[in-house]
């Protein structure tokens, strides 16, 4: 007891001291007070709004996609459900573990899936990782849900083509935004992992089809699972498209050219319905709407066959002897000739140094115009196309629609080449040669056209004059509220020619099936006219036609019309380097005539019929 | 003179008044982690064990209220010998979680040493001061600072920042309790600031990364959300969002949707501001600055420099642990693991808060013993 008595005098002082702490206290005290006062008072509205964003993890939940069916209700384009893998950002607490944990659960390619985890865009939104996930990787993925905060499954629906490879072109097929695209204003309420259509009517049509994404308010805990959903804004599906195409006509179109490239469109010439487009060769939308690897992508842009090249908008090919179509009402309508006018064809037409062959080596004889027409003499048109000169071939072949769009409603139609001197001195700073104007006389040269235009132009013809913009959709069927709304056709330019002209004409190409260059389009189902064309590909050309190598011979063309009284089909064929259009083309257009002869006839269309089956199956009928 | 000795040895008024401040916060502590956890659904539930953790506590305080402090007091070498051993044990036999290797497994549960070293330091300290005269620098400063570095060393190679500071704050406080000559002072202020460049090197060099990251995120923790700075963020974000009155008892989605991590340990006072908000903060605050009012009163009254010491150094050690966990939750401190006395989660820091309480009661209730 007696030593802590000793140091009274230092407790004395210790006591006094607790003023120190006293005043240390307070003051601390009130410096944490002033501070909580600022965090919960002065900005504790921002804090509770972080909070409550901090909670609810927002989901956009992907619209489906509006259906896409022929003109008779067969199903084109469907959606599937499928499982498609997200990451949340804002959940992930270490990344490059993420990307290992998913590398060796899925076998992703980890560099692939960085660069999905990196690209710009909101950290709100989550990562669209991979889709299509199979049953089992979705399984896989969901019982390792503790182990991958962040990382969801969503059941989300995929584009599906049930046809395949059919009628690829025209549907064309769905990926994701591309950031680039992102950029653009009509792409200004998608988001990064948006699927939008990239090709065909998809494309064409994606903000009909597109739909709109809905989103999701969902709470999560901290670990980024799902505690209950707080608010739902429903996606809407998109419109479903009624195509005017024929399921069954665009199936029998297909297998007409098998395995051989080129392109048969078959219009409605009253209207402008794409009855059926065919391009070979074709693609499986449905591989080219997955997520391609480089590698995959590049083995289709760089496939020799151009199977993305869509033959029938996109193909641009010189006409060859189908430009004598126009030729002929130019010709008339000009009063370069009459009807009546008769040229000697002795084989060839000399100009200056230069002979011109006639495609036949002894020549026609004397020769009018419809005899013209159905032999498809040359040296009658070169002598026509000299008489009228380019400028005024020009301008018919514009009225024609040669040298512009058709305005088929697909993205980045060609327009082909409509050869003047102006046009020469743009495109290559050449002064215009008297002697290109003989060549383009028969639809060689500097001429091009797309399958596409052949067919409006022979449907022009067919139609008396009257040009309907091609169209590929007949109506939308509004999801909401379920209303079909029927699209009008609409009659895009009427020829100025004299009426006895066309008539005339007409004659003369159902004399080219009955008794000219295209007998072999003869049909006892109905009566058929055309014209054949044969487009030189190369000036190299020696020996039969069989000797030569298939890539430097020609293209074979062939356009029809059927019935000829009362025409309800157009139809332009084209066959690269096949040969004759007469051989090669016209039996093609024939059968496909002939088949939508008969679909007509049949009152209730099948649909079974023309449901088509899966890719594999094509070239089951011969193409010749 | 008599009457009063002997009501003094009895209940009085401030002994009621002290408990029950301390069984208030106590209570408001389980509610918190009741809150954050209630809905984990294991057998044996965090505020389940917390009130275990409290009712041993209650024992402890109650053996170091009853027994006289100068018999504990005795013991203060010995038990610093001890507390250094199993401060040793840790680093090598010690359960390690989150990087730091601070518990000492027995059975289920964990021990932690460094917890009940600060009261084993706090009575060391005090009976090295008590026990002679110490006069000079030598005695005053640089002998009891030799004391506490074995065990500051140990600690912070666990790493235990948060104890370590706690432990360095309780000899500094200490130290100016006990008074320096204004030289003496003097010359420790000098030597620090030249030390300091050195010290901070080596304090830099001897961080760990998780530690450096926590100090760079308390700069600026906006500018890595998901990664270091996500505490102290994610703990402003929940203090702040408490507002005025607070989102009411399970309300608070910080905690409850575990955006908060620790809810129920280091970062328990923001989840109480969550839910109480401003006000609750504030009542809070109340409860905790009466209570150590309170315990300052019983060094003011302390009859001998033992008992004023002890007092002292408990007092420093609740306040600088109050002070530093609210701070560090509301952002003003760099997160360094100090648990809220009373209030977090955790069996060694409840048993040590309480039998330091204890020991503080002890040391009023034997203010007059001497006559």
């Amino acid at each position: 007891m007696a030593t802590t008595g000793l140091y009274d005098s230092e407790l004395g002082e210790l006591q006094r001291r607790l003023i120190i702490l006293r005043v240390g206290l307070l003051l601390v005290v009130a410096l944490l007070g002033v501070r909580l006062w600022h965090l919960q008072i002065r900005e504790g509205p921002y804090y509770r709004d972080l909070s409550e964003n901090n909670r609810t993890r927002s989901v956009i939940m992907e619209p489906a996609r509006g259906l896409i069916y022929d003109r008779n209700g067969v199903l084109l384009a469907n959606n599937v459900p499928s499982f498609t893998l997200y990451v949340s950002l804002e959940d992930v607490k270490d990344r490059d573990l993420l990307i290992d944990q998913l590398t060796n659960l899925l076998g992703l390619d980890p560099v692939l899936v960085r660069k999905k985890l990196t690209a710009r865009g909101s950290k709100q939104l989550p990562r669209k990782v991979k889709d299509r996930l199979t049953l089992r990787e979705a399984t896989l993925v969901e019982s390792h849900r503790l182990d991958l905060p962040g990382v969801m499954v969503q059941v989300e629906s995929q584009r599906n083509y049930p046809g395949g490879v059919m009628a690829s072109h025209l549907l064309g097929y769905v990926g994701e935004v591309s950031p680039e695209q992102l950029e653009k204003p009509e792409f200004a309420d998608l988001h990064q992992g948006s699927i939008v259509g990239q090709y065909g009517v998809e494309k064409y049509f994606d903000r009909l089809v597109r739909g709109q994404a809905g989103q999701k308010s969902i709470e999560v805990d901290a670990l980024g699972h799902e505690k209950r959903t707080v608010v739902v804004e429903q996606a809407h599906a998109g419109d479903n498209l009624y195509l005017t195409i024929d399921a069954r006509l665009q199936k029998v179109a297909e297998n007409l050219l098998g395995e051989e490239s080129g392109a048969i469109v078959a219009l409605d010439p009253r209207t402008g319905d794409v009855l059926a487009m065919a391009s070979r060769p074709g693609f499986d939308p449905n591989v080219l709407s997955r997520e391609l690897t480089p590698k995959q992508w590049a083995e289709i842009v760089q496939d020799e066959g151009r199977p993305l090249n869509n033959r029938a908008s996109q193909g641009q090919y010189p006409p060859g002897s189908v430009f004598k179509v126009m030729m002929a009402a130019a010709a008339l309508e000009t009063n370069t000739i009459t009807p009546s006018t008769s040229i000697h064809c002795n084989g060839g037409y000399q100009f200056g140094r230069r002979l011109y062959h006639d495609w036949k080596a002894g020549g026609h004889g004397s020769v009018d115009l419809r005899r013209a027409l159905v032999q498809s003499c040359d040296v009658f048109f070169y002598t026509v196309g000299q008489r009228m000169g380019i400028e005024t071939m020009a301008s018919f072949a514009h009225q024609f629609g040669l040298g512009e769009e058709t305005g088929i409603e697909l993205p980045s139609e060609r327009i082909g080449i409509v050869p003047s001197a102006a046009w020469k001195l743009k495109a290559k700073n050449e002064a215009w040669l008297p002697g290109e104007t003989i060549s383009a006389s028969i639809g060689q040269g500097y001429v091009n056209v797309t399958p596409l235009q052949m067919a409006s132009l022979i449907g022009t013809v067919a139609n008396d004059g009257v040009t309907f913009r091609p169209r590929l959709v007949r109506a939308v069927m509004d999801r909401a509220t379920g209303e079909l709304q029927q699209r009008v056709a609409v009659p895009k330019r009427t020829l100025k020619l004299r009426p006895e002209i066309l008539p005339l004409i007409k004659d003369a190409l159902a004399g080219v099936v009955k008794e000219g260059t295209a007998t072999r389009a003869k049909s006892a189902l109905v009566t058929i006219a055309g014209k054949t064309g044969t487009a030189q590909t190369t000036a190299l050309r020696t020996g039969p036609e069989k000797d030569i190598p298939k890539k430097f011979r020609d293209h074979a063309w062939f356009v029809a019309f059927a019935p000829v009284e009362a025409p309800t089909i157009a139809v332009a064929v084209l066959g690269e380097h096949m040969g004759h259009g007469g051989s090669a083309s016209a039996p093609l257009a024939k059968e496909l005539i002939e088949t939508y002869v008969k679909l007509s006839q049949s009152l209730s269309p099948s649909v079974t019929d023309g449901t088509p089956a899966s890719e594999g199956d094509a070239g089951g009928r011969g193409a010749r | 003179m008599i009457d009063r000795v002997i009501n003094s040895r009895g209940f009085d008024n401030f002994d009621f008044r002290f408990i029950g401040l301390v069984l208030v916060i106590l209570g408001i502590g389980v509610l918190s982690i009741y809150s954050v956890t209630h809905d984990q659904g294991a057998a044996f539930p965090f505020f389940a064990k917390q009130i275990a953790w409290i009712v041993l506590g209650a024992v402890a305080f109650l053996v170091m209220w009853l027994s006289d402090y100068h018999r504990i007091a005795r013991l203060a070498y010995p038990a610093y010998a001890i507390i250094l051993i199993l401060l040793a044990v840790v680093l090598f036999e010690g359960k390690s979680s989150r990087g730091a290797q601070r518990w000492i497994p027995i059975g289920p549960f964990a021990f932690q040493p460094s917890e009940f070293a600060k009261l084993v330091l706090i009575l060391t300290l005090a009976h090295y001061y008590s026990k002679a005269p110490r006069v000079g620098w030598l005695q005053r400063v640089v002998l009891p600072g030799l004391l506490v570095l074995p065990g500051l060393l140990l600690i912070l190679k666990q790493p235990d920042l948060g104890s370590g500071l706690s432990f360095l704050a309780v000899y500094a406080a200490m130290l100016l309790m006990v008074g320096m000559r204004s030289k003496a002072l003097g010359v420790i202020l000098l030597f620090s600031l030249m030390l300091f460049p050195f010290a901070w090197e080596m304090m830099w060099g001897s961080l760990h990364d998780y530690q450096r990251q926590r100090i760079m995120a308390f700069v600026d923790p906006a500018y890595d959300p998901g990664g270091k700075g996500y505490h102290a963020l994610q703990s402003r974000i929940a203090i702040g969002a408490g507002e005025l009155t607070g989102k009411g008892l399970y309300g608070g989605t910080q905690s409850q949707l575990k955006f908060l991590p620790e809810g129920h340990t280091d970062f328990v006072f923001s989840v109480f501001a969550e839910e109480w908000g401003f006000l609750g903060v504030l009542a809070l605050l109340i409860l905790f600055v009466t209570l150590i009012w309170l315990s300052l009163e019983i060094v003011a009254r302390a009859k001998d420099q033992l008992g004023a010491l002890l007092a002292v150094g408990i007092i420093c050690m609740l306040c600088f642990c109050v002070v530093v966990n609210i701070g560090m939750t509301a952002g003003m401190f760099p997160i360094v693991g100090i648990p809220l006395p009373l209030m977090s989660y955790g069996g060694s820091a409840t048993i040590m808060t309480m039998a330091s309480l204890g020991l503080l009661l002890n040391v009023k209730r034997r203010r007059l013993s001497f006559f």
